[in-house]
């Protein structure tokens, strides 16, 4: 279970700090997959660099099972939007990285190479990433934080680089491999479609400073043929309304001014 | 290797100085040039017998003084270019030394150091360390922050972030910073050779020169710039082996 309380965070300006989230409290259940929907600018990202441990400066508690959040004792996998893989290391490099800085055994065992087989780089282990297709780069991206074997896995817009079609492609394989390792996973998007297929809950976040509007349930969840049903339709009509109106809140919010 | 249209090129530039060299030969029709064709038959007879001392101690002077500034020069740059602070703190005294003609400084290492290989190795270092220090920092500064958030999520230590990151990133930038402190290196090693002892590429062209024996002192030239061809060479097989990812 991890529970984020108070999460507070200011960017130092020079004048006065920028409030970029703002006292956020939510408590996600182990092994689920939440997805984070909001304007862009809302801090999402700063939200999951937090969790990563890469972002210090934050006021409030986050811990995971009761323990502080650490990168090093944690096992956190990080997949975004530009793949984060290493130039200069080959494919097999780079998804033996994580493993590589854990200390694990270094062999490609059958879990392993079976996560390798999924996700159809298996042929690929000698190239370069310069060689690889932006797909084919995210799908590195994704085996090496699956191989870590993560306590919680971070997702910051990782398909929104790649084209319509690969975009789908990508979200199945993901979901398909999820499902068979069910990782906490903060998956966060500003497509309301990529939430709705993803999340197990939905988190909407206001426009900066980033608050959390409201945590839904998905029905959608683990529905076959989504795209074509009613639930579908409802939950969609129903997160763009959030979102419309949260933004009609701020231009409200200013226009009082 | 190198490619077959890169050796092709270094063929057809080698014609190039000869054939420049062979007209200017035959035009001036002085003894202080000589005709290419009697330099090389000089070199193939002088060499094993009086050059290849000269040769052996002027690389090693070289290819030390590069050495002590790579081990030297490369964590420095590093340090400068991740911890904001150490570069506060050294840059101004960098950027203060840098332009000091150290050769002014020779009489002052010559009478701390003697005549000796000391002095001779810590005028090179003085020389091209710079290049190498502001290459390595500037190297480390233009790596996008995002390049590091992976292992900064993965708890990884300051050392593997060096390991990791930092050295294969600024590998090639801190390759062409040695190619031009080899340039460097070698006007300086002719220098510091003229004096102080009786070894070594400088001395043995200066030498040649006093005695006007021209063909010696052609031969050394020569070899002194097909010295300085070959570690060029080097590098660059070095990088190809070591940046293939580019």
């Amino acid at each position: 279970m991890i529970e984020i309380k108070d999460l507070t965070v200011k960017y130092p300006g020079k004048n006065e700090a920028t409030l970029v989230l703002d006292r956020l409290n939510i408590t996600i259940a182990t092994g689920d997959i939440y997805t984070f929907i909001g304007p862009s600018g809302c801090g999402k990202s700063t939200f999951l660099y937090v969790l990563a441990g890469i972002l210090k400066d934050f006021s409030g508690t986050i811990s995971i099972d009761g323990q502080d959040i650490d990168p090093k004792t944690q096992r956190i996998g990080l997949i975004l939007q530009n793949y984060g893989l290493l130039p200069w290391k080959t494919v097999h490099q780079n998804i033996m990285l994580g493993i590589k800085i854990k200390k694990d055994p270094p062999e490609l065992d059958e879990y392993k190479v079976y996560i390798l087989n999924q996700l159809g780089i298996d042929d690929l282990l000698d190239r370069y990433p310069k060689e690889l297709s932006g797909g084919q780069q995210q799908r590195v991206a994704i085996a090496r934080a699956f191989l870590l074997n993560p306590d919680l896995l971070l997702m910051d817009e990782p398909f929104s680089a790649l084209d319509a079609i690969t975009r789908e492609e990508m979200q199945e394989l993901f979901l398909n491999i999820w499902k068979q390792n069910s990782v906490t996973t903060f998956f966060i998007t500003h497509s309301v479609d990529e939430a709705l297929y993803l999340g197990s809950k939905i988190v909407v976040f206001s426009p900066s400073p980033g608050r959390i509007l409201e945590v839904l349930d998905n029905p959608c969840f683990k529905l076959d043929n989504l795209r074509f049903r009613d639930e579908y339709y409802a939950m969609s009509t129903k997160l763009r309304n959030l979102m419309g109106l949260s933004r009609d809140r701020v231009k409200d919010d200013k226009s009082a001014r | 290797m190198l490619a077959n249209g890169k050796w092709q090129g270094a063929l057809y530039s080698l014609a190039l100085v000869i054939i420049v060299w062979q007209a200017a030969s035959l035009i001036l029709n002085i003894p202080i040039i000589p005709s290419p064709l009697a330099v090389f038959i000089n070199i193939a007879e002088i060499y094993q017998g009086k050059m290849e001392i000269h040769v052996l101690h002027s690389l090693s002077r070289i290819l030390g003084g590069i050495a002590i500034s790579i081990l030297l020069g490369v964590p420095l740059g590093f340090l400068m270019g991740y911890f904001e602070k150490a570069d506060k703190l050294l840059s101004p005294l960098v950027y203060f030394t840098y332009p000091v003609p150290k050769l002014a400084l020779l009489p002052i290492i010559m009478l701390l150091f003697g005549l000796g290989e000391v002095s001779k190795l810590i005028m090179i270092v003085l020389i091209i360390i710079f290049q190498i220090v502001i290459t390595s920092r500037d190297a480390v500064k233009s790596i996008p922050a995002e390049t590091f958030r992976s292992l900064q999520s993965l708890g990884a230590s300051k050392l593997q972030m060096f390991t990791e990151i930092i050295f294969p990133a600024s590998l090639s930038e801190i390759l062409t910073a040695i190619r031009l402190a080899l340039g460097t290196a070698v006007s300086i090693l002719f220098f510091t050779e003229t004096f102080g002892t009786e070894y070594g590429m400088g001395y043995f062209i200066m030498d040649s020169w006093m005695r006007v024996n021209y063909l010696d002192m052609y031969a050394g030239i020569v070899v002194l710039s097909f010295m300085g061809f070959c570690i060029f060479i080097a590098i660059d097989i070095l990088e190809k082996y070591t940046c293939s990812w580019r």
